[in-house]
């Protein structure tokens, strides 16, 4: 009994940044822990090939988790952003291949995506048809119409200046440049400006918000939009790492970036939450999954890990709103 | 109230004393009450008087922190709903808990179904008894094989009824049951009542219609605050008696109103209507001037605050804000031009629980806070640290969710956050429910010198006390309009409870 009072008073001293910045720094210490731990049981892990690829692998992930965390932060959630980033990768191959300046083949996934997903926020916010009916259907739409269009085939010979995270900027490889810019970005806007303060308030208490001149529903669309651009964004990384575009989508794609946001912080139930976590958290999945190899554990046993952090955040997550809302009742 | 026959005998339930209190708020303190056989005794109060919380001690889901609880005389102690039940107790809660999928025969037997051999449900005998009991109340417009999904509200909750009766219950405890009902079936209910009465059974009827009351029971207990106000033989009251014992008069607050210059009129109302339940509502809220707006729950004082607001647009009528006629379609709108509303239900309307104090005190002000969309930090943590100190908000820091905090804290936050915005008109609905005297106090005081500021005020409050001592002008609603207005000097408890209800005033009976 006093025990639990004193964890109670320990965690009420506190304050709300502190508690985000907690989770944030306790991501950082299991993506930076793990490795030590394994570089211990295998050192081949820490060899910088290995690590630069596991960034540069799975830069487009994190970016992807960036919106998907506005999204589930604002009280809604998309399944969509795995084809969508599939469907924008194969078109902007196929325009590169068809010989469409360059420049264009990397503009057009990002305004795809913006247009795809506002109208998607739309359908949300002012048809009010709850988001993972709306993005399931979608997601239907974009797996079912990218298999048909291309009919599978493989898109090869991209040409070379289409490569856009082969490049460097500044001795840093573009995906992981663009993934600390994004994120950076993102986390300033989400935390600093008016816009980003709305999707905290709607994703809290819609209701309450409304009542403060916040139109949630604007806020929804905004956010979707934004969401629809950072998946513009990550296919654009995706295509222009890969020789080969496989006109499919990645599978189980859309989970894993769900997971990266739910792992960094995100509250499934709006309202709280960084998109610096849900980076971190995207790199400590694939430093999860590729650690595996490392200790020679079957990767078969890579989704049953992961399943098992997204359930041990979001019990944790639970738990805290619980002792919250005791809480909530004293005086 | 022919038949007192039963009323010599030991009461079937008796409640002596009865405490209860939740973390930080004491729900009960010291209510006694009994009911007899083959009575109807009413239990009313405004909401959070404690009705509820009685009824869930009644019935096994709470039990009391003291006090005792008799059946036929002998204590009795109910850990679970299901020793309740044992007990004969039965309550109809207002949101009926039937299984729509099923029938009517299975919804009444539900976990207590005639059984064959091998434990094999006996249909043919559940339909009898299903049957027989319907029979026995002379309802002849349902039928055991009906599927209780396709039914109106009404009949739903005669089924409910019957799943109590099919338990043998003795006391029937129904929780507002013609919350949801038409007019008809209020009387067919009625009708179903006054049966249950000749056949001995006890009702506890809870309502705060008091047409209703007079209607069907035979004495009623007024609780006020948790608090146990008085008991009266509905024969022997009268409506006036009951809204002044419901309303009350408490000496615990002294309303801190200064008189202050009164100015032109902020607000001007004429014929606002928003169906269902604004009808032609014309008014008006002068500068400095704070106006009182009475009515019983569901007179549609919110929802007229919500039409000003923007909340609900008005369908017709006409605002005008200093002078000026303006349109206001939405929350956006209103605050744009000066209005600030503090809703009712701060948990649901006015809060985000999960943002911190800093953030709720400035979610309001964003606009004028933010250049190029980005908020000026150091600004609004000023603002927040002026409110908190300003209206002493308990709190560790401005970093602290505002979740955390207690009820009158989380109220001064959803105060402050408006006045940051410095309104012209503002809109209290209810703003000292459910916090304690303290934190009461200290909003009264604001009201005092927001007023003393020149901003308009309109004050929804359920608390007649609060509405009489914090008012210079008291508009009472009922039924979606305006039926009177009071200056302060005329606004007294008698005759604003009297246009509250709707009674002719001092008529019934000498107050």
């Amino acid at each position: 009994m006093s025990a639990t009072a004193f964890v109670a008073a320990a965690s009420a001293r506190n304050g709300g940044l502190r508690r985000f910045a907690s989770q944030e720094a306790l991501l950082a210490v299991a993506v930076i822990g793990l490795a030590i731990v394994v570089g211990f049981i295998n050192p081949r892990f820490l060899a910088a090939r290995n690590l630069s690829d596991l960034l540069l692998g799975n830069a487009y992930i994190a970016i992807a988790a960036v919106g998907m965390s506005m999204v589930i932060i604002s009280g809604n959630i998309d399944i969509s952003v795995g084809a969508l980033i599939g469907v924008l990768a194969t078109l902007s191959g196929s325009m590169a291949v068809a010989g469409i300046p360059t420049v264009l083949c990397w503009l057009t996934p990002l305004i795809f995506g913006l247009s795809v997903m506002a109208a998607q926020g739309a359908v949300v916010a002012y048809l009010r048809i709850p988001a993972i009916v709306v993005t399931l259907g979608m997601m239907s739409i974009l797996k079912g119409g990218l298999i048909s269009v291309t009919g599978g085939r493989w898109i090869t010979d991209l040409p070379q200046d289409f490569h856009l995270a082969d490049r460097n900027i500044y001795g840093v490889p573009m995906p992981v440049a663009i993934m600390v810019v994004a994120t950076a970005l993102a986390a300033l806007w989400m935390r600093y400006s008016a816009a980003g303060r709305a999707i905290y308030a709607t994703g809290g208490n819609a209701e309450a918000a409304r009542l403060c001149g916040v139109n949630p529903q604007r806020t929804v669309v905004m956010v979707f939009a934004l969401h629809g651009l950072f998946a513009g964004i990550a296919a654009l990384v995706y295509a222009t790492q890969l020789r080969v575009i496989q006109s499919t989508t990645p599978p189980g794609l859309e989970l894993t970036v769900i997971t990266a946001s739910v792992v960094g912080g995100v509250s499934i139930l709006g309202g709280v939450g960084t998109v610096v976590g849900s980076t971190l958290a995207a790199i400590l999945i694939a430093e999860i999954t590729s650690a595996l190899v490392f200790i020679n554990v079957s990767p078969y046993w890579t989704d049953a890990v992961r399943g098992a952090l997204i359930l041990a955040t979001v019990i944790a997550d639970i738990v805290r709103r619980q002792r919250r809302a005791a809480r909530g009742w004293k005086r | 109230m022919s038949d007192r026959m039963a009323s010599a005998s030991v009461p079937l339930l008796q409640l002596r004393d009865i405490e209860k209190t939740f973390p930080g708020v004491r729900a009960l303190s010291e209510v006694s009450f009994d009911v007899r056989a083959g009575e109807v005794h009413a239990l009313l109060g405004e909401n959070g008087a404690g009705k509820s919380t009685l009824i869930k001690i009644v019935s096994g889901v709470y039990q009391p922190d003291s006090g005792v609880i008799l059946i036929d005389g002998r204590e009795a102690h109910f850990a679970t709903p299901e020793d309740a039940k044992r007990a004969g107790v039965a309550t109809i809660y207002q949101e009926l808990l039937l299984f729509p999928e099923l029938t009517v025969a299975e919804n009444i037997f539900l976990g207590h179904a005639p059984r064959g051999r091998l434990g094999r449900i006996d249909w043919t005998a559940m339909r009898a008894n299903a049957e027989e009991l319907l029979a026995s109340l002379d309802i002849d417009d349902l039928a055991s094989d009906m599927i209780v999904g396709s039914l109106p509200v009404g009949n739903r909750q005669r089924v409910e009824i019957l799943r109590a009766l099919s338990h043998d219950a003795r006391i029937l405890i129904m929780d507002e049951p013609t919350a949801a009902l038409t007019e008809s079936d209020v009387m067919r209910l009625f009708d179903i009542v006054r049966r249950l009465k000749a056949r001995g059974v006890a009702v506890v009827y809870i309502s705060h219609r008091l047409d209703e009351i007079f209607a069907i029971a035979d004495r009623v207990t007024v609780l006020r605050d948790g608090a146990y106000v008085g008991a009266r033989e509905v024969a022997e009251t009268s409506a006036a008696e009951l809204v002044q014992m419901m309303v009350g008069r408490r000496i615990e607050n002294l309303f801190p109103k200064t008189a202050v210059p009164i100015g032109g009129p902020v607000l001007e109302a004429r014929d606002l209507v928003r169906r269902p339940m604004t009808k032609k509502v014309s008014f008006a809220v002068r500068r400095g001037e704070i106006v009182g707006l009475a009515g019983l729950v569901g007179s549609g004082r919110s929802e007229l605050a919500q039409t000003i607001f923007g909340v609900t647009p008005a369908e017709s009528g006409e605002i005008r804000l200093l002078g000026e006629t303006v349109k206001i379609d939405s929350p956006e709108s209103a605050r744009a031009k000066g209005i600030a509303y503090v809703p009712e239900d701060r948990g649901v309307q006015g809060l985000v629980r999960a943002m911190s104090v800093l953030h709720n005190f400035s979610l309001a002000a964003l606009n004028g806070l933010s250049r190029w969309g980005f908020i000026d930090r150091s600004a609004e943590r000023r603002m927040a640290e002026e409110g908190v100190e300003r209206f002493s908000v308990r709190t560790s820091s401005v970093d602290e969710i505002a979740g955390r905090l207690s009820g009158g804290n989380q109220q001064k936050i959803v105060l402050g956050k408006w006045l940051a915005n410095n309104p012209r008109l503002l809109i209290l609905d209810e703003p000292t429910r459910g916090i304690d005297v303290g934190a009461k106090a200290e909003i009264h005081r604001l009201m005092g010198e927001l007023a003393a500021g020149g901003v308009a005020i309109l004050m929804i409050s359920s608390e007649l006390p609060e509405v009489l001592g914090m008012s210079d002008r008291v508009l009472v609603m009922r039924e979606g309009r305006l039926v009177a207005e009071f200056d302060r000097a005329r606004a007294t408890s008698e005759a604003v409870g009297a246009a509250m209800m709707g009674s002719e005033p001092h008529v019934e009976k000498a107050a």
